[in-house]
């Protein structure tokens, strides 16, 4: 009997602990949630009468999103952002940054870091601007540099403009990160694969991608998440000119808050989440198989 | 066991808490009335050093101070703050939206008077009558000065809703000096869409100048919409939306998108510019800078852009150096009503917010602002159309444009439906010239434009001739 007393004290005890994180969790992470599905089967908007008596629609948005030619484009747009500027831009530019700066001085080393540090420790809206006023047609610092007046870079390569700023404003990550992993790596097996006269390519493929397996796969799906789910694209182009920018965040903003479509738009809130979720359960799996 | 008091806990806080908020409170029509002390807040899409400017120093300068005053007079307290927003249009709408819908907004609002159908039909306004009571409103000496037209903005399925603030009406502005080097009069007046085509050939030939700006594109939202396709759909003699139904692919939709290739495609605009999400900005400072000869806009253009005194885009120059022109109908006698010149008009309204606690001293403070008093010392930076007649005879005498356009232009201009689905179908509209601007032909932009509709308002309520 003592033993259940008290083990219905600690119970109690604990939950009086755990209550109020329980409490926040519940009103800012679950009822949102709920509440979003909730909408994303209903054909609720901001105004009109669907704002009043949003009638269930049941899966049509889901339905109406696959069909829909600029949902496809948003899903298309955002995967190139994901893979063109973190999968693989911030990944291979941060890695080769923090291994060239492996062996350098140390004051060139934290120079280096805090210059690239400084584009992502800066609010995004700050770093936005920043390369509205770097891309403009006129009097931009990039047609200057180039000598390419007259040109339009977030009109004409609205994309391309994103992903070179995505890379630039993301790799400080994935350099720290991999700055941090390269330590792990014993000194005596990169010693020995250069006395027995391995190449680089090998030295980097047998010797150190091993030990940092797990960081870059850490890496990999945190910058993923990051981009996938980045709504800076929307400050620099607002997802135009027509449509070309339109990375999933920013679709979902229009939708929602530009033409109103709250349930539509939640339904594809939901649909970006699954995205992300198939994206960690590969990166689980990948750890898995490691382990 | 456990699960049950965590589960329980996860549920049934939040949706205490969410029935606890954003729902709009109840109201009556007498709420507060007798009350010696009250707060009420103006809210505007208007900023000191900022987006109407103007609005802003009057609120904070004139209206508060006076009304504040006037109050004291009575007996009452009042307190009077200023909730200023330097957003975007579409913007500022979802801020008013999303504030109305959660039982908040500012006691009164200024919105657009094309807002209002939607924001009626959703609770987020409310009659007047409503409000404060039928004979209250009815009370208000300022309607005997409003025609009854422009009233009618303030209007939605034959309720009261808003007083109107102000309107407007749209002209081609074209630089003067531009023209003189083109070859071109200072008087000019184009009399079909050819003209202004020809006049676009002429000054194609000055060196570094933008022939003809005309807004397209999404990025200018309802702007690509009124100084773009709504005026020149009315060129053509069918205007957006007519006899309960609203404008497919017709010939007359195909016809404008035709004008915008013409234009984008055949070197008399600048395609890039209008894909710019700022480009609107950069077409009034470019016009400022001398580097656009054509550009269809609203009054809003002479008093608030080029305005040497506060514009955004000051031209010291402006009376000299700047011309206007009704917008020709596609062909003389082509536009609605067989009319020869068309043109667009919108305005915003002031509204009573249905959530505010006190209603009657809301509508008192909406008269005061609209009073001949206000409404002048409103206007007397920046002349203005103004809604009340007495105000335009003594502040538009001064102002040949404004006078202009009240006389020469008003009579002959259109008005928005003010339908929930405009907003829709308008940004259908404004992806069709993003279309033709990006290269489509006007034949499939207008498919496009068709497909958009259709799953807008549904195909009954889209007329194809």
């Amino acid at each position: 009997m003592p033993s259940t007393d008290s083990a219905g004290l600690g119970r109690g005890r604990a939950l009086a602990f755990v209550a109020p994180a329980l409490v926040l969790i519940g009103i800012f992470l679950v009822f949102p949630a709920l509440w979003s599905i909730y909408i994303g089967l209903t054909d609720y908007t901001l105004t009109g009468p669907s704002s009043v008596n949003p009638q269930l629609v049941g899966t049509g948005n889901i339905t109406g999103a696959l069909s829909d030619p600029l949902f496809g484009n948003s899903l298309w747009l955002t995967l190139l952002f994901v893979f063109g500027s973190a999968m693989i831009g911030q990944n291979v530019l941060g890695f080769t940054l923090a291994w060239s700066l492996r062996g350098a001085r140390r004051w060139l080393r934290r120079l280096v870091e805090g210059l690239v540090l400084l584009a992502w420790i800066l609010p995004s809206t700050v770093v936005a601007y920043l390369w509205v006023a770097v891309l403009d047609r006129d009097g931009g610092t990039l047609n200057a540099l180039l000598n390419t007046p007259g040109t339009a870079w977030l009109v004409q390569y609205p994309m391309a403009s994103l992903i070179v700023f995505n890379l630039w404003r993301g790799t400080a990550f994935s350099m720290l990160l991999y700055s941090s992993a390269l330590n792990v790596v014993p000194p005596s097996q990169l010693e020995t694969a250069r006395m027995v006269g391995a190449g680089r390519f090998s030295t980097l493929k047998d010797v150190v991608f091993p030990h940092i397996r797990g960081h870059v796969l850490t890496n990999t799906l945190l910058i993923t998440l990051w981009t996938a789910n980045d709504f800076t694209p929307f400050l620099l182009t607002s997802g135009g000119p027509d449509h070309r920018s339109e990375t999933l965040p920013v679709f979902i903003y229009q939708q929602a808050l530009g033409s109103g479509a709250l349930g539509y738009a939640s339904a594809i809130s939901f649909l970006l989440l699954l995205v992300n979720l198939v994206i960690a359960l590969v990166y689980l799996r990948l750890l898995r198989r490691r382990g | 066991m456990r699960l049950v008091p965590l589960l329980s806990l996860l549920v049934v806080v939040p949706l205490t808490v969410a029935g606890c908020v954003g729902k709009p409170a109840d109201q009556n029509a007498g709420q507060n009335a007798d009350v010696k002390e009250f707060t009420l807040t103006i809210g505007a899409n208007a900023l000191a050093g900022g987006k109407n400017e103007n609005t802003a120093k009057w609120t904070v300068d004139h209206v508060i101070p006076k009304f504040v005053e006037a109050q004291k007079a009575k007996g009452v307290t009042a307190t009077v703050r200023f909730e200023g927003n330097g957003a975007d249009d579409k913007d500022y709408k979802t801020k008013v939206a999303l504030d109305l819908k959660t039982g908040g907004g500012a006691d009164v609002q200024e919105i657009d008077g094309i807002w209002l159908g939607e924001f009626a039909q959703a609770g987020q306004a409310k009659p007047l009558a409503d409000l404060v009571g039928q004979d209250k409103v009815d009370a208000w000496d300022g309607w005997s000065k409003i025609p009854k037209a422009v009233a009618a903005l303030g209007d939605f399925d034959g309720k009261r809703y808003g007083v109107p603030v102000g309107t407007d009406g749209r002209v081609l502005y074209f630089n003067k000096k531009l023209f003189a080097q083109a070859g071109l009069p200072a008087d000019w007046q184009p009399r079909s869409w050819d003209d202004v085509l020809e006049a676009g050939q002429k000054l194609k030939t000055v060196p570094g100048v933008i022939p003809i700006q005309l807004n397209a594109g999404t990025a200018m939202t309802e702007a690509t919409t009124m100084q773009g396709v709504l005026p020149l759909l009315a060129g053509t003699g069918k205007p957006v939306y007519d006899n309960g139904k609203w404008q497919g692919a017709s010939r007359n939709l195909k016809d404008v998108l035709g004008l915008y290739q013409k234009i984008y495609s055949g070197g008399l605009g600048d395609p890039l510019l209008q894909q710019e999400a700022k480009g609107r900005d950069k077409s009034f400072a470019q016009f400022a800078g001398n580097k656009i000869g054509i550009l269809l806009e609203s009054d809003y253009f002479w008093r608030s852009v080029v305005n040497p005194a506060n514009g955004v885009a000051k031209m010291t120059d402006r009376d000299t150096a700047v011309g206007w022109a009704k917008i020709p109908a596609q062909r003389a006698g082509s536009g609605v009503g067989g009319q020869d010149f068309v043109s667009m008009s919108g305005g915003s309204i002031r509204v009573v917010n249905p959530n505010t606690k006190y209603p009657r001293q809301a509508w008192e403070l909406v008269q005061f602002m609209n009073s001949f008093d206000a409404t002048k010392a409103r206007v007397a930076g920046t002349p203005q159309i103004t809604v009340r007649s007495d105000v335009n005879d003594d502040v538009l005498k001064g102002d040949p444009m404004l006078s202009y356009v009240s006389k020469e232009v008003l009579p002959i201009t259109r008005y928005r439906p003010g339908l929930a689905q405009y907003t829709q179908i308008s940004a259908a509209l404004q992806q069709a010239t993003a279309d033709v601007v990006a290269g489509k032909s006007p034949d499939d932009a207008a498919a496009a434009y068709q497909q958009a509709a259709v799953k807008a308002v549904g195909e009954a309520s889209v007329a194809v001739d």
